[in-house]
């Protein structure tokens, strides 16, 4: 078992231009990789020895008005080893995309699905990019801070 | 008996070689299965291109209970979002009421007493135990079996006249708040808990006699859906569905929360006993093993119920620190797990909640190629989904 | 039935033909399986041993909604599962009732404020006959439920009113 700052370190030595900044102590050990090497940092993740993170538990996209981005939040633990970590991507809120890992954890199909669905996040090469939850024809990205409700959908008022 | 010679327009040994003869002409039906539906726990839709009875592609398609939970969250606060937390797993309301408390205790570093937390886990037993009836007793009502439903029912009465005497609600309970538990369980409480351990544990051979080895059972539900385990952990499955392929992985165990490791109790995997490992037949048993543990520990936890407060000392209006934390919780289908961001207000800045049944039924589209349409109910019955944890 | 409905004028007596059609019809209403989230369950546990269905004529829950005269909507009713209500309700046969069960079936339940994707109340979509309020309502609600439709049932007359 690896403790985060371990976790870092390894990152560090291997992929030294991708991290941006990393946080080994407090609630959330993550670290904050940049947007254009995540594909490699994640194979990385997965397939080396000692870290051998298979198992991805959750992709979460946070969106910050206020700081004019788009956070995507990796949660990832290891079923050999029995260690997590975080990986975090900041995205530019205007034009959001980033690759997709669904070749490395396939996980990631429905999780990327969704956050496209819901935040408006471009995944390039995902496989199937489309809506998962909202319907196909639905109007805008519903969990961005400023998502503006809906008045009428197909006949139905919103608000009778 | 004579032997009768019969007249056949085809005759079968033809067929038998797999020889289709040259004026059959065959299509491929695209087979529509929901929402509305007995089999998909929920509305769930199903899209099946077969080629007669052979299944050649599946596709789900979720989203008619998304009820958005996520956003409601962005604008209630803390203690107003617990009982949305219910209904997110709607079969096991206590296990998603810890986790979201967890999330908020990690991150605003809240102490819970022990009594709260030997409650609390006696409670998330239950609660296992009620979820794990549930999905038994409807794969059996999937396979065709109706009295294993209302068996279950039966015992699921019991452990909801318990949920209702110390929560006061038999479904949705909101009883694992933060900080503790809502209020102390009534006097005789802890008596009742330990007859219906009493009589729930031989209930169980019951269920194995009439359910679990029944050959018509076996014949449906062996050999179907193999799942194997680099496939399940790549799909990010996690729960039954992942220790049925045999994988030891429980969070209870590898990464204890609210005193776990304090209990003795083992983890169930899929050895393959009834077809190969990772099948229906295993993911189905696991739950009925789990079953069994549950009831241990809860033993266990009401042996060492302490006397003392079930709440810590916590303002009413819940205010966090800016920062984040992602926490799981093992529940009875999987890992449900809450990414929980605060910007220092009364209302989380964002919370995501990972759903287990949505990880579990990405791998449908995997498993169902090569399945009989017979075998798709029995998949979806043993993946053991709940709509409302995969749309949220 | 339709055949005979609606032709006779009122004030020609039909007491006794209403009372037997009433009574047939409401001491076997079926209820189709739409249970679609958490008062699914409780509609289940209505059908269990314990709070037996049955007994009221009610146990033989139909897949279909072409053998229904029920249709329990039991959960909360989202924009995208609204029009595929519609279209099962319409599929029902006449005469066809609706139980609007729980407070998300009523009118949008605890998410009715901040939910983008409900629908505020299934008497949007299709017209509703019972309301049993309750989040989720206790199997003797839902039981309550049935027998004031049994009483609407038992007001129905074949005359032309």
């Amino acid at each position: 078992m690896m403790t985060p700052s371990d976790v870092i370190e390894l990152l560090k030595q291997n992929h030294a231009s991708s991290v941006l900044s990393a946080v080994a102590e407090g609630p959330y050990p993550h670290a904050v990789i940049k947007a254009e090497g995540l594909t490699t940092v994640a194979a990385f993740l997965k397939t080396q020895p000692r870290l051998r993170f298979d198992l991805l538990r959750c992709i979460s996209a946070i969106d910050w008005p206020a700081k004019n981005n788009i956070e995507l939040a990796y949660d990832l633990i290891s079923t050999s080893l029995g260690h997590a970590f975080a990986v975090k991507v900041v995205l530019d809120r205007a034009d959001p995309r980033v690759e997709s890992v669904s070749t490395v954890w396939p996980a990631a199909e429905w999780h990327e699905r969704e956050a496209f669905d819901l935040m408006g996040v471009e995944f390039l090469h995902h496989p199937d990019l489309r809506r998962i939850l909202m319907p196909e024809d639905w109007p805008g990205h519903p969990l961005r801070k400023d998502y503006q409700d809906i008045v009428e959908y197909r006949g139905l008022k919103f608000n009778p | 008996m004579k032997e009768i010679e019969l007249q056949y327009r085809h005759p079968p040994d033809l067929l038998h070689d797999g020889e289709i003869p040259s004026d059959i002409r065959t299509e491929e039906l695209v087979l529509n299965m929901g929402p509305q539906h007995p089999s998909t726990h929920g509305v769930l839709r199903v899209v099946l291109q077969t080629d007669g009875e052979l299944v050649l592609k599946a596709t789900p398609y979720m989203g008619y209970l998304h009820r958005c939970a996520e956003k409601i969250a962005e604008k209630v606060s803390y203690r107003q979002f617990t009982p949305y937390t219910d209904r997110l797993d709607y079969l096991a309301a206590m296990n998603n009421n810890l986790g979201f408390a967890l999330a908020v205790e990690k991150l605003g570093g809240i102490e819970t007493p022990p009594r709260a937390d030997y409650l609390r886990v006696i409670f998330a037993e239950l609660n296992r135990i009620a979820s794990h009836l549930m999905a038994t007793g409807s794969y059996g009502l999937d396979m065709g079996a109706f009295t294993p439903l209302i068996y279950c029912f039966r015992e699921r009465e019991w452990v909801m006249d318990l949920f209702e005497a110390a929560s006061g609600a038999r479904l949705t309970y909101s009883y694992i708040t933060i900080g503790g538990v809502r209020e102390d369980v009534p006097p005789g409480w802890v008596g009742r808990c330990r007859e219906f351990l009493d009589y729930f544990e031989p209930k169980i051979t019951e269920y194995n006699n009439l359910l679990s080895f029944n050959h018509i059972f076996i014949n449906r539900t062996g050999n179907v859906g193999i799942c194997p385990p680099e496939l399940a952990v790549a799909y990010g499955l996690t729960g039954p569905c992942v220790r049925g392929s045999g994988i030891p992985w429980d969070l209870r165990k590898a990464t204890p929360y609210c005193r776990y490791d304090e209990f003795d109790f083992d983890i169930p995997v899929g050895r393959g006993e009834n077809g190969a490992v990772g099948d229906c037949w295993d993911r189905y048993f696991v739950r009925v093993q789990e079953m069994v543990q549950s009831v241990r520990i809860i033993r266990q936890a009401l042996d060492k119920l302490v006397e003392g407060p079930v709440q810590a000392k916590v303002p009413r209006m819940v205010k966090l620190p800016a920062g984040e934390v992602y926490c799981e919780v093992e529940n009875p289908r999987g890992q449900l797990g809450f990414h929980l961001v605060s910007d220092g207000g009364t209302s989380p800045y964002r919370l995501k909640i990972r759903g287990p049944s949505f990880c579990n039924l990405s791998v449908l589209p995997v498993l169902a190629p090569n399945c009989l349409l017979a075998d798709i109910a029995a998949l979806l019955g043993s993946i053991d989904i709940v709509m409302g944890e995969v749309d949220r | 039935m339709a055949l005979i409905e609606g032709i006779f004028e009122p004030g020609l007596v039909v007491t006794t033909v209403d009372w037997v059609l009433n009574w047939s019809r409401k001491r076997s209403i079926f209820p189709m399986t739409f249970g679609i989230a958490c008062c699914a369950i409780e509609m289940i546990a209505t059908g269990a041993a314990r709070f037996d269905i049955d007994r009221f004529g009610s146990g033989a829950f139909r897949a279909t909604p072409r053998q229904a005269d029920l249709m329990i909507v039991a959960g909360t009713v989202t924009f995208k599962m609204a029009e595929r209500l519609r279209r099962l309700w319409e599929q029902m046969a006449e005469p066809r009732y609706v139980i609007a069960m729980g407070a998300c079936a009523i009118s949008g339940g605890p998410y009715h404020l901040y939910g983008y994707h409900v629908v505020k109340g299934v008497d949007q979509v299709v017209p509703v006959d019972v309301y049993v309020p309750g989040c989720p309502p206790r199997p003797e609600a839902l039981l309550e439920g049935i027998m004031r439709l049994q009483d609407k049932i038992s007001t129905h007359t074949i005359a032309k009113s």
